[in-house]
């Protein structure tokens, strides 16, 4: 399961990133395997989203959320 | 008495971490102004006094990490980086938001400078819930920790105090590998924030039942215009008064000035030139000054941001980034600062439409133009009993400059050739009560540089044309000293009629002509143009420029010069034609190639002179 299909509220585990030109972005902005993402908003028409990790809000559209791979945790909370 | 210490502290940290206001409590007034609202997109200097003297501190744009993306972020790595190194880092850290500001950190830190980590906003972090345990951090890392309220001043002093102590260098071991260097580098600040940092029961934050309004698919949009519209109406209404102070003020001065001063053409040139120029612009920095202080609040609270993630996915299409969206915004104030944010965005394509297309956003000096050109065809109506009319056309100006500067974006996604994608990996920072006393200043600078700035532009502006219009050619000598009796036997008379054939199909007359050839350099002269050639044309009238312009009729046919196809005209002509020299030189300057300017000088122009002559011909 990648990223940009966790619905918000959910929250998952990174597992990995995948290799990209916004991968070091991606890493430096806390987005490592093990981190706790959770989906809180999708901008109108879906994209961009925007998650909440580490205690702030992180913004990134669906084809970069793409290239994150994650594992479920919790349903809706 | 202070000396001069000669020490260098520089501050560090991620964007929104609260460098500036700390900057501005540790420096007081005492720095140097730069000309960009917001966002922090240059290294700032300033002085701090401190007990054993003044120490130079230097404020850097916020970066998230060592290796930087964006042009803001390569500025804060250099000095860091530079041949003289600091003689402290002070990294600033938003405390609700630990992990990720230590990112950044431990990459400095294993530079082996003396650092000092201040800790902001820990009000915020208690609200989350997060209790950080300082001493143990300051064990654990091995330099001295305060935490500081940069908006409130708590803790200031006590920082002020420890920098004219010895600092320490950082020996807490990031255990960066090169070829896993994020991962172990979050691996190693985890266990960190293990052992210092405890979480308790968060509080929801209001930012977030903001956030879920913001960003509504319909709620946003609607808060997003409504929010627009106030600002534009605001700019309308409120400035009313302090606009009809300076008018009537400048009025009695020349009318003094006229009676009081002995006929001579040093009067004429005081009461015709000098006067008439500056009080037609002059009389526009209210309006001015409340447009940059609505820019500066909707950055400083961090709704822009908002703005940003709502409208990443329609600007996407138009070749453009949500990144834009602050240098189209400002530009609505200023083109200069605006096209000096787009730093920010890393994506050259994206940087670069940007930049060609933000000048088209009207900005504050279009603001006296359209005003005068409006007030003087438009009537004074209350529509639906709450919007102004002349406050709509207004708007519409705006809504003309916007939709141009968004389709030109178009044409430019597909005329440029550049591959590589961009990507929108942003944070969208807290909400926060706005730091009035930055606003303020901002505001201030802003009001204040507009009057030196353009001022001294309107004023030679005046002088060469009052120069021009009342003195004329005569067939026995080049220069008469005797005044001309009309002011198209004058000098300027005969360059505007010679550009006259040009501009007739748009429906402009040699006046105006002259007018276009003055306000090349900065559009706001038009105003102070129109004021001096209507002043010297009816001496001993001294009233306002709107009223003089609508009684000018046209000799051939009786009709008024201003109809409203001339004025329409002109107004699309203003929020089109490429009349700034200033955002030339900053375009050759942020993109480093002069064919960036001259394409955009030509593209703009071209647009103004076709729209203006399907305006013209349709309302004639």
């Amino acid at each position: 399961m990648n990223l940009d299909e966790l619905k918000i509220g959910q929250i998952a585990k990174i597992l990995a990133v995948q290799e990209s030109l916004f991968r070091d972005k991606l890493m430096e902005m806390g987005c490592v395997p093990g981190a706790l993402i959770k989906t809180i908003l999708r901008a109108p028409m879906g994209d961009p989203m925007a998650f909440e990790l580490e205690g702030y809000t992180l913004s990134m559209r669906k084809a970069e959320a793409k290239t994150i791979s994650i594992q479920l945790i919790k349903q809706n909370i | 008495m202070a000396g001069n210490s000669n020490k260098t502290f520089v501050l560090a940290g991620n964007p929104n971490a609260g460098k500036s206001s700390l900057f501005n409590e540790l420096t007081g007034m005492r720095q140097k102004i730069t000309n960009i609202p917001g966002t922090t997109i240059e290294n700032k200097k300033g002085t701090v006094k401190l007990d054993s003297g003044n120490a130079l501190l230097i404020d850097t744009p916020g970066t998230y990490s060592m290796f930087p993306k964006s042009l803001d972020e390569i500025e804060a790595v250099k000095v860091i980086n530079s041949d003289a190194p600091p003689d402290c880092l002070i990294y600033v850290a938003d405390a609700s938001n630990l992990k990720r500001n230590l990112f950044y950190f431990s990459q400095l830190a294993d530079l082996k400078l003396p650092m000092i980590l201040v800790l902001n906003m820990v009000d915020v972090a208690n609200f989350k819930g997060v209790v950080i345990d300082t001493e143990r951090l300051e064990k654990e890392l091995g330099i001295r920790i305060f935490k500081v309220n940069a908006r409130s001043g708590e803790g200031i002093a006590a920082l002020k105090e420890a920098l004219d102590q010895k600092q320490f260098v950082p020996h807490y071991d990031f255990k960066a590998i090169a070829e896993s260097e994020h991962e172990s580098r979050y691996d190693a600040i985890d266990h960190l924030l293990q052992k210092a940092v405890g979480i308790k029961n968060p509080v929801e934050m209001l930012s977030s039942k903001l956030d879920k309004l913001a960003t509504h698919p319909v709620w946003g949009y609607i808060i997003f215009l409504g929010i627009l519209f106030l600002i534009f109406q605001s700019v309308f209404t409120l400035a009313e008064y302090p606009m009809r102070w300076i008018e009537s003020g400048f009025e009695s001065l020349s009318n003094y000035l006229s009676a009081s001063l002995p006929d001579h053409w040093i009067k004429s040139l005081f009461v015709n030139g000098i006067i008439a120029g500056l009080a037609g612009v002059v009389v526009f920095v209210p309006q001015i000054t409340i447009l940059f202080f609505f820019m500066v609040l909707l950055e400083d609270t961090g709704y822009m941001a908002r703005v940003s993630f709502i409208t990443d996915r329609m600007l996407r299409s138009l070749g453009l980034s949500g990144k834009s969206v602050i240098p189209l915004l400002s530009g609505a104030a200023c083109a200069i600062p605006a096209i000096m944010s787009t730093r920010t965005i890393e994506n050259w394509k994206d940087r670069l439409i940007t930049i060609m297309v933000t000048p088209l956003m009207s900005c504050s000096a279009r603001l006296p133009v359209y005003t005068l050109l409006i007030s003087m065809a438009i009537p004074n109506k209350m529509i639906l009993g709450f919007m102004n009319l002349q406050a709509l056309v207004l708007l519409a100006m705006y809504v003309l400059g916007t939709a141009a500067a968004l389709l030109a974006a178009l044409a430019f996604k597909f005329i440029l050739k550049h591959d590589i994608p961009s990507f929108f990996i942003m944070e969208l920072p807290l909400y926060h009560t706005p730091r009035w006393k930055n606003i303020w200043t901002t505001c201030w600078q802003k009001a204040t540089s507009f009057i030196t700035e353009a001022g001294k532009v309107i004023l030679i502006v005046s002088i060469v044309l009052w120069f021009l219009a009342s003195y004329g050619p005569k067939p026995e000598q080049t220069v008469s000293i005797q005044e001309v009796e009309q002011l198209d036997q004058s000098y300027a008379g005969k360059i505007g009629k010679s550009i006259e054939p040009v501009i007739k199909p748009i429906g402009f007359n040699w006046k105006i002509g002259i007018a276009l050839i003055t306000s090349f350099a900065a559009r706001e002269v038009f105003v102070g143009t129109m004021s001096t050639i209507y002043s010297v044309e009816n001496e001993d009238d001294h009233e306002q420029i709107r009223n003089k312009m609508r009684k000018d009729t046209d000799p051939a046919t009786g009709q008024p010069v201003y109809s409203l196809a001339v004025v329409l005209s002109l107004l699309v002509f203003y929020a089109f034609a490429m009349q700034c020299m200033s955002t030339l030189a900053v375009v050759y300057k942020e993109t480093k190639q002069w064919k960036w300017p001259v394409i955009q000088f030509f593209y703009m122009t071209g647009l103004a002179y076709i729209g203006s002559f399907i305006v013209y011909n349709l309302f004639s």
